[in-house]
């Protein structure tokens, strides 16, 4: 399977049941990927399948396939901890830890073993250069995370991600939490990061699945019902249900 | 407005009967704190020396320590006098009705002398012997070389008790000779005094602690004699069945006590919460555990003494004493009550509160926090210990104190396990292997019992039950005030600012 991320036949549900009912898709190596679609409709569900964030959550199960860059994510060759390095994940809310700015950069650098005093700075500083928050915390490197707004605890979360070094980002609404100046903000660093990585961006907001993405998925009922490149799908939907959506119909 | 004067107005009954409530907690507790406060202030301040000439003409000289109804003379006063001078008159109180009394004064040349033994001295110097020197209070140099003379017997006789303390079994020559040279030099020095009934009687300056003239102190003199006998108090050695001297070994061994149970009762609580939290989630076993908990905390303390003295001394001392010490056996050396076993049995005792304070701790840590260590690769232990216990700390931190607080304030286990009314060493000190866990240790709930209930001498020993009692419960109001403070710390650390 090519792509960055891809799915087929993917059926997932909790306890009895299907929040997913068949989605197929590909995610290519470079750009954003927008998933919209109505609440409910299994967008997070989906994201989080890649990076096998559901398989804690009680009565999880899966049927068809997953990849991340063109490998099987539940291959018993490749453990978890080192895909979930690979493919990095931005969440809903900020969720900085209960440490400082750099320790919560150098998370996950940490626990791959990374000790050497240079190298970890050059991760820091690499990191949150990338997030574009250096030139805001560059001086209070050791301060709380708590300290942050909204905005600057969530491009750190973006940061943290980064740190390990992960070819495809996972956003599940990372703005839904943040003032429009901070939106802007985050939307120009992860189109910048879009440069290097693959990133699936799970979005509520239609203008900004419009402004940020290339390619677009909409998703309705755990079911895929188009996905294209961004321009063509929002101009010319082939589905009756993408332009029902997109018009603001239903949703 | 009229919603708010109706609400009032509604409110009232119950926010009075609610108020009520509150006042007279209040008022218990502000109660038993003045009540602990005047105790201790009344048995440790300076008094003055009166001396009251009865209508049969006996003399009597003594420090007035509260005046009562009389119950042989109904109408009448009687004064409690503390006339000390156990040696002679066999008790330290007595009661002087104040009909028989014709005269009083308060002689300036009255003097008192804390002993080593038979507790305190009162009455009037005599003379000096320095050798074949005699010297009369009449003479000036007198009060200046008695002071002098005194201090220097001290000196002597403390550094006599040191070297008796680390003899060897068999004295070594040099040994033998600086032992004699110190009791020769005490030997040298005598001190004659009289009561105020005449009776005369001879001293070795040696068994004087301290002299102090009570009728010649001014406010100033008495408010440093008062900081002194308090500083006494804390930081000396009990004295003729802890009726005198001070509380330090009970201090410390209370301290000592808490500390190894915290070390005991910190991992093994935490380490279960995280358990039933963490990794069991809800079934019917961990609801089982959990009601077990809770009940356990509800458990009348003697119990947990019971069991304690039953499987941690007989039980596990034993089968130690069996396996490390058989060379020493009959005589128990783990196998007897110690301060091992009882840190042991107040940390099973504690382990509740310290479980249900982490578990509440547990749940401060929201899961998308959770989340996002997962999503970094972390494990859910690596997520545990560098994600989700900085969360609980305020919780853990709360826990721990609480039980720290209970474990210093409790006895009745502790009487089972190892407390003792006179541990002749500490649990700690310069001998190696300078930790000694089998040792017994006093306990400041216990002293209180002892001296207030079980002392051969209660009237002398009562200053020292109220000055225990409100050490014991500034120590427990410090553990709780640390409690508030470094949680409050540790939530605002988690709130924001600096780590």
């Amino acid at each position: 399977m090519r792509g960055a991320l891809a799915c087929q036949e993917l059926v997932v549900g909790f306890g009895g049941t299907e929040v997913l009912k068949g989605v197929s898709l590909e995610v290519p190596e470079r750009g954003i990927t927008a998933v919209i679609g109505p609440s409910g409709c299994g967008k997070s569900t989906l994201l989080r399948c890649f990076n096998r964030m559901n398989d804690h959550l009680p009565g999880f199960f899966l049927r068809g396939k997953v990849w991340a860059l063109g490998r099987d994510v539940y291959d018993p060759s490749w453990p978890v901890d080192s895909l979930r390095f690979a493919v990095g994940m931005v969440f809903q809310k900020p969720n900085p830890f209960p440490m400082s700015i750099a320790e919560n950069v150098l998370f996950g650098p940490r626990l791959r073993g990374v000790r050497g005093r240079e190298e970890l700075a050059a991760i820091l500083e690499g990191s949150l250069r990338a997030a574009h928050l250096w030139e805001e915390v560059k001086d209070t490197l050791h301060a709380s995370a708590f300290s942050l707004s909204g905005g600057q605890q969530q491009r750190l979360c973006i940061a943290r991600a980064l740190a390990c070094q992960p070819r495809v980002l996972l956003l599940d609404e990372p703005s839904s939490a943040l003032d429009p100046i901070a939106t802007a903000a985050l939307e120009e660093t992860v189109a910048e990061l879009a440069t290097q990585v693959a990133v699936l961006w799970v979005t509520h907001d239609l203008q900004q699945a419009a402004r940020v993405s290339q390619q677009v998925a909409f998703l309705y009922l755990g079911q895929l019902v188009e996905a294209g490149p961004t321009a063509e799908l929002f101009a010319n939907p082939k589905e009756a249900l993408t332009e029902a959506y997109l018009t603001g119909r239903f949703g | 407005m009229t919603t708010r004067c109706l609400t009032v107005k509604e409110g009232l009954p119950g926010r009075a009967l609610a108020f009520a409530a509150l006042a007279s907690a209040l008022a218990l507790m502000g109660g038993m704190l003045l009540v602990v406060v005047a105790g201790t202030f009344h048995g440790l301040w300076p008094r003055e020396l009166v001396a009251f000439t009865l209508a049969g003409g006996d003399q009597v000289l003594g420090e007035p320590w509260g005046e009562e109804p009389d119950p042989g003379n109904p109408g009448g006063k009687r004064v409690r006098l503390k006339v000390g001078n156990r040696d002679l008159f066999g008790q330290d109180f007595r009661y002087v009705r104040l009909g028989e009394v014709v005269a009083t004064s308060k002689p300036r040349e009255a003097l008192a002398l804390e002993r080593w033994e038979y507790g305190n001295f009162y009455g009037f110097p005599v003379a000096l012997k320095l050798g074949e020197q005699v010297l009369a209070p009449g003479d000036p140099r007198f009060e200046q070389t008695l002071a002098t003379q005194l201090a220097a017997s001290y000196r002597t006789t403390k550094r006599l008790a040191a070297l008796r303390a680390r003899l060897s079994r068999v004295p070594s020559q040099e040994e033998a000779a600086a032992m004699a040279e110190l009791v020769a030099q005490l030997a040298s020095c005598t001190l004659t005094v009289r009561t105020a009934s005449g009776q005369e009687k001879e001293l070795a300056c040696g068994d004087v602690v301290r002299l102090w003239w009570p009728n010649r102190m001014g406010l100033g003199a008495k408010l440093v004699e008062f900081g002194r006998r308090l500083w006494e108090f804390l930081s000396a050695e009990p004295r003729e069945s802890n009726t005198e001297g001070g509380i330090f070994p009970a201090l410390f061994g209370t301290a000592f006590l808490v500390m190894l149970m915290t070390v005991f009762v910190v991992p093994l609580g935490v380490l279960t919460a995280v358990y039933l939290r963490e990794y069991a989630g809800d079934n019917p076993f961990t609801r089982g555990v959990r009601m077990a908990v809770s009940t356990l905390a509800g458990v009348p303390s003697i119990v947990f003494g019971a069991f304690g003295l039953a499987f941690f001394v007989y039980q596990v001392g034993g089968a130690v004493d069996r396996l490390f010490f058989a060379t020493t056996l009959p005589t128990p050396t783990f196998g007897t009550g110690g301060v091992l076993w009882a840190s042991l049995t107040m940390a099973l005792l504690t382990v509740p509160v310290v479980v249900v304070a982490t578990e509440e701790g547990l749940s401060a840590a929201p899961p998308e926090v959770r989340d996002g260590a997962r999503a970094l690769g972390a494990t859910r232990w690596e997520t545990l210990r560098r994600v989700v216990l900085p969360y609980a700390k305020p919780g853990i931190l709360t826990g721990v104190i609480l039980a720290v607080a209970r474990a210093a304030g409790e006895v009745a286990p502790l009487m089972l396990t190892g407390v003792v009314k006179l541990a002749p060493t500490l649990p700690l000190d310069g001998t190696p292997p300078f930790l000694h866990l089998e040792r017994k240790f006093m306990h400041l709930g216990f002293h209180i019992y002892d001296v207030g209930f079980q002392s051969p001498n209660v009237e002398a020993a009562r200053p020292m039950i109220y000055a225990t009692t409100l050490v014991l419960l500034v120590l427990v109001v410090l553990l709780n005030l640390l409690a508030l403070i470094s949680r409050n710390k540790a939530r605002k650390a988690l709130e924001g600012g600096v780590l």
